[in-house]
C-alpha cells in the first residue's frame, strides 16, 4: 500500500518564515511522492498546530507524519506523542531541520535557504516512506538514585529524593558535606549565617534512613543506561559497584584562584572574595581601607561568561565590613545586582558609602605594593581620569570555575560540558535540568555559577525529575535496536564482537541475535556485519541510503 | 553562469556532531547552504557503503562527523569505529583516483557550533576549488 504523507511545515513565527519561503515550500512538498497532504503552521508545536496534526491524519487518511521545523533532540517526542495521540505509531514520525540547521544559519541567502529546506523535507519524506511501526521495549527501573557531589545542591536533591521513598547515595569526594558553603560567613541577601543553613542540612541527611552518604570518595566507572546504571565508587576502603536507576550531578564548581593576577599570591593583602569570606567567618579583617575588583579573572577572552554571584558577593561582603567601621570601593565594569533582593542590596551599599568606581575592561587597575599599603590606581571613564586609592587589602572578585574533574566526569557519564567547562542542560530553556541522556540530571553551580536559592530551585527540580521514571516503576526504551535476519546471518560472530554492550549472542543454531532490552541502537554491528544480515531499526541501510538519494536529487 | 556549488552530504551522530550543527543554528553562526545532513545514532553506523553510496549518487564531498575520541562517543567506541572506516575508504578512494580530501572526518562535540560552522565553511571552499566530482564517472567505469 502505498504510504500516505503528512507533512507540516512550521513558520516559527519569524525564526523560519523570514528566511525561507514557506508557502512556496509547503506547495512542493504536495508534489513529492507519497505525500498526501502538506500544510504550514504559524507554530506548529503550540497546541493548536498539535491538533491540526491530529485532525489532518484523520481526515487525509495519514499513515506517516514529516515535521519541517526545529531539531528532533527537543521537539521529536512532543510530535511523536501527538502522532499516536492520533493512532500512528511514532516510529511513522520523521523532522525535516529546516530552523536550527537551515533558517538560522543562512539568515543572508534567502534563495538558497529555501532551496535547502525544500531538499531537507524531500530527505524526510523519502526517510518516511520507508518508516515502519515498532514496539518499545519495557524495562524495570531501579528505584535509587546517585548524587555525586554533597554540597548545598546535592544534599536538597538527596533530601527530596529520599522523602519520596527512593534510596539515595551521596558521593563526595571531601572529607564532609557542605561544599563551598563550609568555607562562607554569611548569605546574601539577608545575610544569615551560612551555618545556620548548612548544619540543619547535613543533620537531616546524615540521619536520613533511605540516604548513604560516602565522602572521600570519588565515581571511578558508569556503564548502563536510564532504569540500570552500574557504578564503580572508589571509596577509602576499595571499590564499591552500586545498581541505580537514575543520576543527579551536583558536583558543584570552584573558585578561581589567579596567580599573579593584581598581586594575587604575590602580596599576602591581596585575597579573593571567597577568602575574605573566611576571614569574615573567623571574625578578622584587619584592614581600613579595603578596595574590591570585580570581573577579576571572567569576562575576559579566556573566560567570556559572567560568573553571575559575584557582584552580590562584593556588594553583600562590603555591607558586612563597613558595618564593621572599614571603608570599601568597589571597582567594576559593569555592575549586575539583578532582581528584587539584589537590587535593593546595592541601594543599600550606596547609601552606606561605599564607593562604586568603574573601570573599563581594556584599562584595568594597576596594582603597586607600597610599604604602607596597596597602591591601587584605575582610570574612570564616568570623571575621565585616573584615581588612586592607597588600601590595606585587595579583594578580587574571582569567578567560579569548572571543577577540576569536569572533563573526567563528563567522559564518564557521557554527557556534554559547554565551551566553558560547565555541564551542558539538553535545552536552555526547554529542558534546562536535564541531560540529553535520559536518566541523568544536573543542578547547581556544576551547571553554571548561581546563588544557593537558584541553586536549591534547580536541586528541587532534579529530584522531581529523576524520581519521575523511579515513581512510574518501568520504562520504555527506545525501539532503535538491532535485528539480524536469520536466513542471512552465517554465525562469524563479528558483531557481537564489535558490539559495546554484549548485546549480542549466539543462539541455539550459531546464529547471532539481539538482547533487545540491553542493544542501545547505536549501529555499529549493522554498519559492521560482513553478511548485511543486521537491520537497525528506524536507520536502516535502505532509509539512510534513500535520504542520501534525495539529497542530491535536483528539484 | 552561476557559481559551481558543491554537493556536500553529511552524517552526523546525534549525540554530538548533530548538537553541534543545532548550536550553530542557536548561535546564528552562519555558513554556505551546501550541507545536506543526514542523522545517525552514532557515527559508528556509518558503513563504508553509504560513505560511497552519496559519492555514487552525486556527492561532491561527504562528512562524518561524531563525538570526540578518546571517550566521549555516547556508545563507548562508535567513533573508533569510524575512523577505521573513514581511512579504509580514503584509501579506496585513492586508488580509484578520487581525491580522497573529499571525505572528511571530524570530532565536533555539542558545545562546538563555531567548529561546526567553520568545518563546514572549509569544506565548501575545499570543494570549490577541487571542482565537482569525478566519482560518478570512476565508480560507473569500475562497475
Ligand atoms: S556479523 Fe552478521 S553474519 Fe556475522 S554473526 Fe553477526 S549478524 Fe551474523
Ligand atoms: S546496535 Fe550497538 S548496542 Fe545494539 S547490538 Fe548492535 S552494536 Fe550492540
Ligand atoms: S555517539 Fe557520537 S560518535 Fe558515537
Amino acid at each position: 500500500m502505498a504510504p500516505r504523507i503528512g507533512v507540516f511545515i512550521c513558520r516559527c513565527g519569524i525564526n523560519i518564515a523570514a528566511y525561507v519561503d514557506v508557502p512556496k515550500v509547503v506547495e512542493y512538498a504536495k508534489t513529492l511522492p507519497g505525500v498526501a497532504y502538506a500544510e504550514e503552521n504559524m507554530y506548529t508545536c503550540s497546541s493548536d498546530g498539535l491538533n491540526k496534526i491530529k485532525e489532518a491524519i484523520k481526515k487525509h487518511n495519514l499513515d506517516r507524519v514529516v515535521v519541517a521545523s526545529c531539531t528532533p533532540r527537543t521537539h521529536e517526542p512532543l510530535f511523536q506523542a501527538t502522532c499516536e495521540e492520533a493512532g500512528v505509531n511514532k516510529y511513522l514520525f520523521e523532522m525535516a531541520n529546516i530552523r536550527d540547521q537551515c533558517s538560522w544559519v543562512h539568515m543572508r541567502e534567502p534563495e538558497k535557504a529555501t532551496k535547502k529546506a525544500k531538499d531537507l523535507i524531500r530527505m524526510a519524506v523519502a526517510k518516511a516512506a520507508l518508516l515502519e511501526p515498532d514496539d518499545e521495549p519495557e524495562i524495570d527501573v531501579i528505584p535509587s538514585t546517585l548524587v555525586i557531589g554533597g554540597g548545598v545542591s546535592g544534599m536538597r536533591a538527596a533530601l527530596s529524593v529520599a522523602d519520596q521513598g527512593f534510596d539515595v547515595t551521596i558521593v563526595e569526594k571531601e572529607p564532609a558535606l557542605g561544599g563551598k558553603l563550609r568555607g562562607f560567613d554569611s548569605l546574601f541577601p539577608h545575610k544569615q549565617k551560612a551555618s545556620e543553613v548548612l548544619e540543619p542540612l547535613i543533620e537531616k541527611v546524615t540521619t536520613h534512613p533511605r540516604i548513604r552518604v560516602l565522602t572521600e570518595s570519588r565515581l571511578k566507572s558508569v556503564y548502563g543506561f536510564i532504569g540500570n546504571f552500574d557504578i564503580g565508587v572508589e571509596t577509602g576502603k576499595g571499590v564499591e559497584t552500586l545498581k541505580v536507576g537514575t543520576i543527579i550531578v551536583a558536583v558543584g564548581a570552584e573558585v578561581l584562584k589567579p596567580r599573579g593576577l593584581y598581586l594575587y599570591g604575590e602580596d599576602p593583602r591581596v585575597v579573593t572574595q571567597s577568602e575574605l569570606e573566611q576571614l569574615l567567618h573567623t571574625g578578622s579583617v584587619n584592614a581600613e581601607k579595603i578596595v574590591m575588583i570585580q570581573c577579576s579573572g571572567s569576562r575576559s577572552a579566556e573566560r567570556p561568561y559572567c560568573s553571575r554571584i559575584c557582584c552580590n558577593e562584593a556588594v553583600k561582603n562590603a555591607l558586612n565590613v563597613t558595618e564593621k567601621g572599614k571603608e570599601v570601593y568597589i571597582l567594576y565594569r559593569d555592575l549586575q545586582t539583578y532582581g528584587i533582593h539584589y537590587s535593593r542590596l546595592e541601594q543599600e551599599a550606596k547609601r552606606k558609602g561605599i564607593r562604586f568606581l568603574k573601570y573599563q575592561a581594556d584599562k584595568p587597575p594597576t596594582i603597586t605594593a607600597e610599604p604602607n599599603g596597596l597602591k591601587v590606581s584605575v582610570y574612570s571613564p564616568t570623571v575621565n581620569e585616573t584615581v588612586e586609592v592607597t588600601a590595606n587589602m585587595l579583594v578580587l572578585s574571582t569567578p567560579l570555575v569548572p571543577v577540576s574533574d569536569a572533563k573526567e566526569l563528563s567522559q564518564m557519564l557521557k554527557v556534554p560540558l559547554d565551551s566553558n567547562g560547565f555541564f551542558m542542560e539538553a535545552h536552555v530553556k526547554l529542558r534546562p535540568i536535564d541531560f540529553a541522556t535520559d536518566g541523568i540530571f544536573v543542578c547547581g553551580t556544576a551547571h553554571s555559577p548561581k546563588d544557593i536559592g537558584e541553586s536549591v530551585a534547580q536541586a528541587l527540580g532534579v529530584a522531581s525529575r529523576a524520581s519521575i521514571p523511579m515513581a512510574k516503576k518501568r520504562v520504555r526504551t527506545a525501539a532503535i535496536m538491532s535485528q539480524v535476519d536469520q536466513t542471512r546471518c552465517s554465525g562469524c560472530g563479528t558483531c557481537i564482537d564489535v558490539c559495546p554492550y554484549n548485546a549480542l549472542r549466539k543462539n541455539e543454531k550459531g546464529l547471532a541475535e539481539t538482547i533487545a532490552a540491553v542493544c542501545k541502537g547505536c549501529g555499529v554491528c549493522g554498519a559492521t556485519c560482513p553478511e548485511k544480515a543486521i537491520t537497525m531499526h528506524h536507520f536502516t541501510d535502505e532509509q539512510i541510503q534513500a535520504q542520501g538519494l534525495a539529497a542530491l536529487e535536483e528539484d | 553562469m552561476s557559481e559551481y556549488e558543491p554537493k556536500l552530504v553529511g552524517f552526523l551522530c546525534n549525540w554530538c556532531s548533530y548538537a553541534g550543527a543545532d548550536l550553530a543554528g542557536v548561535s546564528r553562526f552562519q555558513y554556505p547552504t551546501n550541507l545536506r545532513v543526514i542523522r545517525v545514532m552514532c557515527s559508528g553506523r556509518v558503513h563504508p557503503a553509504h560513505i560511497l553510496e552519496a559519492f555514487k549518487d552525486g556527492a561532491d564531498g561527504v562528512l562524518v562527523a561524531g563525538c570526540h575520541i578518546p571517550t566521549d562517543c555516547h556508545y563507548i567506541s562508535g567513533n573508533f569505529k569510524a575512523q577505521r572506516r573513514v581511512a579504509m575508504v580514503k584509501k579506496l578512494m585513492e586508488q580509484l583516483g578520487i581525491e580522497p580530501e573529499r571525505l572528511r572526518l571530524e570530532w565536533i562535540s555539542a558545545a562546538e557550533g563555531d567548529k561546526f560552522a567553520k568545518t563546514i565553511r572549509e569544506m565548501t571552499e575545499d570543494l570549490k576549488k577541487l571542482g565537482p566530482s569525478p566519482v560518478a564517472k570512476v565508480l560507473k567505469e569500475a562497475d
